[in-house]
């Protein structure tokens, strides 16, 4: 029987040499309340999130809102500190607070924003919006321009003319891509996109997608993907990780998990989607119910309120993540639990 | 599942919009010339700083000297257009002359209370945490007394004069502003370029520099330009009461308090200087106003 | 909700003593001494040392605050040193004559105020908002101590119909008609203000209001009645009202200037007097009892907006 170790098991995955490592991450934001307005609870944004990041490969994090994804973005890219846990890239623990340090693993890790809106300053042109990145790292004006102009020119914006443009003068789309130029100035190893197309019309997805693709050829580039539409990340994902209130539930390579998924959680993500044939129509709803609230999560399995699986042991002990089934697959259900493995560390 | 079919563009780079950039501050630019209303109470401001600064170009006397047996001439009396004061002073120049000092003590004030509140405003939101909390506990404590009451107060403990009733407005429109940029700056911080920003490894004052400022300028100007109305008319009051200007100085308020005694002689002289607070103080108002509506942009 | 007001209460007392500091040190910023004042000039060392220890203004200036907050927090203003009654009192005196004309210049200005912009809001963009606009940017404008001087050239000096100063006739007649005829010019002085800030806050709350979907969509379907205009008034009035008791609060404060003008016996007066007297005592009191007011009526507004408004968290 495998043992448990904590509210994600030990750590999965063939360790070597992964690009990014992440370690029992946990964060939780305080809630304050009351006359001298104290902390009162607290949000279990991130709850224990062990996980690799192979060079080269697409990484996607589904999940439903609120299941902590963008928090684990911003954990990564180190705009938030966690409260516990840690974060290996290439080796070196990331998590210093000296302000150099952090500079130069902004050279390497960066990040394309969901809200193609709001993450443009609006009073910047964009090819200063872009250069600006360079500009931080010491190049002068004429060097930037330069940079921001390849990048623009990369994600397929003619430079010329969006160069002096403003942000108002730009589709959703188009904003998207600068978005992305940003990010690839400073010809980063690792790329976080945190729901890059979901602010984005149908059509326009693709072409954004495509781009990605295309860039991560061309550039060599390693992706952390997250989204919550689950058609994005099957067609681009080379391996998925499914979260729910702040943990993993499944882990593996799209192909296994989309056509075999484990986790009942899973399960019924992939059967909600609704499908392109209107000859085929859901008899029930797959989930029903609203995600439980991250300040005061279900006890022992998080997800046993909603699963029509649960047995009694589901209330008493979060099911750690487990291999099942030999290669870099993994589930934290009690349902596999005899067919699981305990993973090599 | 079966594969989506997906559109696959050709990898050509895609045009810009037609016409020249337009900038934020390009489309603010081209909606005031629009606004008829506006322009003119530019003009109209522009015609009486004018004025004021040429004053002693454009003033057919010397506003200090005057005789007792020409004072309180009506209004069209030849040679003194516009009357004489109680101490026979030409009423047309000490209108011009006067307007140096209410406009300086209107308009100086709050400009330095635009610069030290953005400063202190900015530093603020942007701090956040007990920064924050100890500029803006600070600023309460100014803000708990209404503005006349603390300008007179800070008026009566300087003393007199032009320079103190500066000192005291200055004091009395920093709070206000103060809070303005503080609230802007921290709506501002929440947006994602600014995550953005931090994300390049740019620290703090690059940020500030580069991303904060431009974004957080234009309410608070927009905002202290309404308070420069409320400033002229609070510095000709403090005058009035007799705690800016002091005689023999031409001032509008204080030109007001002298001449109340002489509405039972000659009722209309008295008018005068308060006509010019009101046209100055509307002017500002219409011109806020403006620029406020001609600021607030969707982009 | 208790925790709220429990909250807002506990936080605005270092609020009131940061006010009491800023009173006691600015008048004692003051140039001049308050002891050349009171005594003769050629009054010998030893008297003037002694009326100085006697006061405590030999001691060290912490104390001295300290010493001076104890007995006001006991009710004592100490005297006047103009008239050596004690400042309380006369305070009590003049703050009831200010408040009358606060309140009767609060009544015409809101309701002016109301009307106005209620009527711009509902006829937005037509002749009648241009002209209730520029009625309230008028009266925000307007000097209103220039106002009042107008007033009395036209009422008093020319028509004479109604009284230029004062509260009481000449000839010692004091009934209610009197006061009204008293009160009536430096009430609309007074209301100036606060009608033109209040009509353009009324106008755009409204607008925000009759803007929205469900107004809309009401409108769309031809059900407007008076119900309809009762819910949009109510949604409309919170922010209207938050500002009402400001205004209540400068119009408190700050009407030096129209009682100055009008010779109107209320705390403003007083304070005009006290300045120009280098009356410390009474220029404290008043400043102080003034500020505190202010200070406690906006914390009331804040308990009543976050009452009436459900969209303000009250944890």
């Amino acid at each position: 029987m495998a043992q448990s170790e904590g509210p994600n098991g030990p750590a999965p995955t063939q360790s070597r040499q992964a690009l990014l490592t992440v370690r029992a991450l946990r964060k939780y934001f305080p809630v304050r309340g009351g006359i001298l307005q104290t902390v009162q609870a607290q949000v279990k944004a991130v709850d224990g999130v062990s996980f690799d990041v192979q060079r080269g490969e697409i990484l996607g994090i589904v999940g439903e809102s609120g299941c902590g994804k963008s928090t684990l973005a911003r954990l990564i890219q180190h705009l938030i500190e966690p409260d516990a846990g840690e974060i290996r890239f290439a080796g070196q623990n990331t998590l210093s607070t000296s302000a150099s340090v952090f500079k130069a693993f902004c050279r390497q890790v960066q990040m394309v924003f969901q809200d193609p809106y709001s993450s443009l300053n609006p009073r910047m042109n964009i090819e200063d919006a872009v250069a600006f990145n360079a500009r931080v790292h010491g190049d002068s004006r004429t060097t930037a321009r330069t940079k921001a102009w390849e990048a623009l020119h990369k994600v397929g914006l003619r430079p010329e003319q969006f160069g002096r443009r403003y942000p108002h003068e730009l589709s959703g789309g188009q904003r998207q891509r600068v978005n992305i130029a940003r990010a690839l100035v400073l010809n980063p190893t690792l790329v976080i996109l945190d729901e890059p197309v979901s602010s984005l019309d149908k059509s326009v997805q693709a072409q954004v997608l495509n781009l990605l693709q295309t860039l991560k050829h061309d550039l060599g580039l390693t992706y952390l993907f997250i989204s919550h539409d689950l058609l994005v990340i099957e067609y681009l994902s080379d391996r998925v990780l499914v979260m729910y209130l702040g943990q993993i539930m499944e882990m593996g390579s799209t192909d296994e998990v989309a056509t075999a998924p484990l986790h009942p959680y899973t399960q019924a993500l992939f059967a909600s989607a609704p499908s392109m044939n209107p000859d085929e129509r859901l008899d029930h709803l797959p989930l029903l119910g609203d995600p439980p609230n991250p300040i005061n999560p279900p006890s022992g399995c998080r997800f046993r309120t909603r699963c029509p699986h649960a047995m009694e042991q589901c209330a008493i002990a979060s099911p750690p993540l487990l291999s099942v089934g030999g290669h870099d697959r993994y589930v934290a259900c009690y349902l596999y639990s005899d067919q699981a493995v305990e993973p090599a560390l | 599942m079966a594969e989506p079919a997906l559109i696959h563009p050709p990898q050509e780079l895609l045009e810009g919009p037609a016409g020249t950039p337009m900038s934020y501050w390009k489309l603010v630019w081209w909606r005031l010339r629009q606004d008829k209303v506006t322009l003119t109470a530019a003009a109209v401001i522009l015609c009486i700083v004018l004025s004021a600064v040429l004053a002693p170009y454009l003033a057919p006397h010397n506003p200090a000297q005057g005789s007792i047996r020409k004072r309180l001439a009506p209004i069209g009396t030849p040679g003194y257009i516009l009357g004489t004061d109680e101490q026979g002073r030409d009423m047309l120049s000490r209108l011009l002359f006067g307007g140096r000092l209410s406009l300086t003590a209107g308009i100086v004030p709050v400009c330095i209370a635009l610069l030290a509140g953005s400063t202190m405003g900015i530093l603020a939101g942007f701090m956040g945490r007990w920064v924050n909390m100890l500029i803006m506990r600070i600023m309460d404590i100014f803000y708990a007394f209404p503005s006349v009451l603390l300008a007179i107060a800070i008026s009566g403990a300087l003393g007199a004069g032009v320079g103190n009733t500066i000192i005291a407005l200055s004091i009395v429109f920093t709070p206000p502003i103060t809070r303005v940029a503080e609230s802007v700056t921290t709506q501002v911080r929440g947006w994602e370029f600014m995550e953005a920003a931090r994300a390049s490894g740019a620290g703090t004052w690059m940020i500030i520099g580069h991303h904060m400022i431009a974004n957080v300028v234009a309410p608070i100007f927009v905002y202290a330009s309404t308070l420069v109305s409320v400033s002229i008319i609070l510095a000709s009051g403090l005058s009035f009461l007799g705690l800016g200007a002091s005689p023999p100085n031409a001032e509008w308020g204080l030109m007001l308090n002298t001449l109340r005694q002489s509405i039972y002689v000659n009722t209309w002289v008295p008018v005068l200087p308060g006509v010019m607070i009101f046209l100055t103080s509307m002017a500002f108002n219409l011109l806020s106003d403006g620029l406020r509506d001609a600021m607030d942009v969707r982009l | 909700m208790w925790s709220y007001i429990l909250r807002r209460l506990f936080f605005g007392i270092p609020t009131l003593l940061g006010v009491t500091i800023i009173v006691f040190t600015l008048l004692h910023l003051a140039p001049g001494d308050p002891i050349s004042a009171m005594v003769p000039s050629d009054a010998p060392l030893e008297v003037v040392q002694m009326i100085r220890q006697q006061m405590g203004l030999d001691k060290p200036l912490p104390v001295q605050y300290w010493r001076w907050l104890t007995r006001v927090a006991h009710g004592d203003l100490g005297n006047s040193l103009a008239t050596r009654r004690p400042v309380l009192n006369e305070i009590r005196a003049a703050l009831g004559n200010t408040f009358l004309l606060a309140v009767s210049a609060a009544c015409i200005g809101f309701t002016l105020g109301v009307v106005l912009g209620t009527t711009a809001a509902f006829f937005q963009g037509r002749w009648v908002d241009k002209v209730a606009s520029a009625v309230a940017i008028t009266g925000v404008s307007l000097p209103h101590y220039w106002v009042g001087i107008m007033l009395i050239i036209v009422f008093s000096v020319t028509l004479n119909w109604l009284p230029a100063m004062g509260m009481q006739d000449t000839s010692g007649g004091s009934s209610l008609w009197t006061l009204l005829r008293h009160m009536l010019l430096p009430s609309i002085a007074l209301a100036l203000i606060p009608m033109g800030v209040i009509t353009r806050m009324v106008r755009a709350s409204v607008l925000e209001i009759l803007q929205q979907d469900f107004v809309l969509t009401l409108r769309a379907k031809g059900l407007w009645s008076r119900t309809v205009t009762r819910h949009v008034m109510k949604n409309a009035a919170p922010p209207v009202l938050t500002l009402m008791g400001l205004q209540f609060g400068y119009l408190l404060g700050g009407s030096v200037l129209v009682e100055t003008v009008f010779s109107w016996p209320g705390s403003g007066f007083l304070l005009n007097l006290a300045i120009f007297q280098r009356d410390i005592p009474m220029l404290q009191g008043v400043i102080l009892v003034l500020a505190t007011f202010f200070v406690l009526l906006n914390l009331l507004v804040d308990i009543l907006h976050s009452l009436i408004d459900p969209r303000i968290r009250r944890t």
